[in-house]
């Protein structure tokens, strides 16, 4: 197609989803398919989580996006142009750093960043200055001079994501960005994606494989298992689709138990755990926990601990595929200090 | 350091200002030539084999000289043809490993995600070997010169010499790149190279072919093309100008050229598969 066609095409499409995908499909030779007809639409500006476990078919799909693989059928647009009709248009609106850190270790920082640069057709004083500027942004100004090869794991990924950012792309493919990263590397990483798509209205498509982090960056999460997506939504409508908070409460007295079960009782749907400790599901939600307090308080009941458990990914990724997401921990679980009848405050760590 | 905002309007390409197929190639090609100089034994050894055979063969080979209608009392005037082209032969593995290495580190599909057009990538990743092949004739004709070899054909012949090696040089590294491209790994490039190396042992490069006396080796090296790769760069160094020779050089070079440059090109379409 050539580019006026390809202009007005878009122009047609102004208002439409950054991304949208429909009964995509891609299968390997002699091979299971890989993605197997997802459907989805990623709004301008919006971070979509793609979250799934290794094989699920999360970089496939990026990788199809992208155009550097062809699906076998269906259809994917992105910023408006088809992924197979309209690869150059594509590759002209998005930015993308693969699963793979792909860097020259024998080229320094700066020289990626002009090279990438000139082949993005920047003009030259403006294409320096930007690589300035991108190394002082993802914190490698001092490093830029230095060879690839002697950069730690964080560094290489914040010069990918500079790299994939060098034109001011409208769309940002990361795919499993923080994998392998150290906390305050991956924290950093987040800060600067959550910016990019607050503060410059930048579209964001994310993969991971931390619950965490699709949780605390996502505006929305698509859950991708065995190439299907099996939910998609808000992190808190997924969470408030799989069910209510729950409260667990150990007695100070082991003895107790039976006591503290009878009292739950009548909150709703109750499991009894070790060390007379009892769970029990609120489904009035978090507003029980006071009369919980409260009750426990009148039966002069001594209370150990009392926790609140919010529904989390993790909930959700084992309510829609049986199994718990390797190495998840979204850490949502709320600690809640308590009055104790007799004991003043209390605590709870774990 | 304070610098001043170099942001674009998000959407890509606002300040693009397009980038020509030179433009591109250039690119390219200035960064496969940085990471071979960067990269000290890339340079060294596969120069330094070559001469290493030519001070061999040039020493215990000499005697052949004696054997009638030899076509120069030096052996090494007629050896030193064969440096060239062995030298060019290393240029494919460097080539080849080095593209293998970016298809394998997955740079080649960052190269791909940018309006880089694929001739551009192509001729570019192969632009550090041809610079390594021009360095390397140099190398070579100083060498020989240094040794004693003369060139009948004289100053204007020195420099067709290095233009022809480099020629072949270019067209065994697009061999390499195409290697790379359709096996994807710098092991598969590697384990391909002896098998080249055959094709140089089975041709005239080390006796003329009018006085090899085993038939089948005379006739493979007949219709073996790197015996007139090996002929037309030798003719000048002791012939003068024979322009059958060199037609035939020139000729074979280019077509090897031709063809690998196609394959690869192929190559490279499929494996990026971008649209």
């Amino acid at each position: 197609m050539t580019e006026p066609q390809a202009v007005t095409q878009q122009s047609s499409t102004a208002g439409r989803a950054a991304i949208e995908v429909e009964n995509l499909v891609r299968e390997f030779r002699k091979g299971p398919r890989a993605v197997d007809g997802i459907d989805l639409a990623v709004s301008p500006g919006e971070i979509y989580g793609f979250l799934g476990p290794n094989g699920a078919g999360k970089s496939t799909t990026v990788l199809m996006l992208t155009t550097l693989l062809p699906p076998t059928s269906g259809c994917a647009r992105v910023g408006g142009y088809d992924v197979v009709r309209q690869g150059a248009q594509v590759r002209a609106v998005i930015g993308a750093a693969l699963q793979e850190a792909a860097l020259d270790a024998i080229l320094t920082g700066r020289e990626h960043l002009l090279l990438q640069g000139t082949l993005q057709g920047l003009p030259g004083e403006y294409r320096r200055r930007r690589a300035q500027e991108l190394l002082e942004r993802v914190g490698l100004t001092e490093a830029a001079d230095r060879r690839v090869g002697g950069y730690s794991g964080g560094m290489k990924r914040r010069l990918d994501l500079a790299l994939a950012l060098v034109h001011s792309p409208r769309i940002l493919f990361l795919d499993e960005p923080t994998t392998g990263l150290d906390v305050q590397s991956r924290a950093a990483l987040w800060e600067e994606v959550a910016r990019l798509a607050h503060d410059e209205g930048m579209t964001v498509f994310l993969t991971t494989q931390y619950l965490e982090e699709a949780d605390a960056l996502a505006d929305r999460i698509g859950i991708i298992d065995h190439g299907r997506i099996v939910a998609e939504g808000t992190p808190a409508r997924l969470k408030a689709e799989i069910g209510s908070p729950s409260v667990e409460v150990t007695p100070a007295d082991a003895e107790a138990g039976d006591r503290l079960a009878e009292l739950l009782s009548a909150f709703g749907e109750m499991r009894r755990n070790g060390r007379g400790a009892v769970t029990v599901h609120l489904p009035g939600g978090e507003a029980q926990l006071a009369e919980i307090v409260r009750i426990l308080d009148q039966a002069n009941l001594k209370v150990d601990t009392l926790q609140l458990h919010q529904p989390s990914l993790d909930d959700v990724f084992l309510a829609k595929t049986g199994r718990k997401l390797e190495g998840s921990g979204d850490g949502s679980a709320a600690e809640v200090p308590v009055e104790s009848p007799d004991r003043g405050r209390r605590r709870r760590g774990g | 350091m304070a610098v001043e905002a170099a942001t674009l309007p998000s959407g890509g390409g606002a300040v693009s200002h397009g980038t020509g197929l030179v433009e591109q190639t250039l690119a390219v090609a200035r960064r496969a030539v940085v990471r071979t100089a960067r990269q000290r034994g890339l340079l060294v050894f596969p120069m330094l084999f070559p001469l290493i055979l030519f001070a061999i063969n040039g020493s215990a080979l000499s005697p052949a000289t004696r054997i009638p209608h030899f076509p120069t009392r030096h052996y090494r005037d007629f050896l030193i043809a064969m440096t060239f082209v062995q030298g060019a032969m290393f240029v494919s593995i460097t080539a080849g490993v080095d593209l293998a290495r970016d298809i394998e580190s997955g740079f080649l599909n960052r190269l791909a995600l940018t309006p880089l057009r694929t001739q551009a990538l192509l001729i570019g990743q192969l632009g550090g070997a041809l610079v390594l092949g021009c360095v390397q004739a140099v190398a070579y004709l100083l060498v020989g010169l240094a040794t004693g070899v003369t060139l009948v054909s004289g100053v204007g012949g020195a420099f067709v010499l290095l233009g022809l090696s480099i020629l072949i040089a270019f067209a065994f590294a697009s061999l390499g790149g195409f290697l790379a491209l359709r096996f994807g790994t710098g092991e598969a490039v590697q384990g391909i190279f002896p098998l080249l190396f055959v094709t140089l042992f089975l041709s005239s490069s080390s006796l003329p072919r009018n006085l090899i006396k085993t038939t089948w080796f005379r006739d493979v090296a007949t219709y073996n093309p790197m015996s007139y790769l090996i002929e037309s760069l030798r003719s000048l160094v002791i012939k003068g100008w024979d322009f059958q020779a060199l037609a035939l050089g020139f000729g074979f070079s280019l077509v090897l050229l031709v063809i690998t440059l196609g394959l690869s090109e192929a190559a490279m379409r499929t494996r990026l598969a971008r649209r």
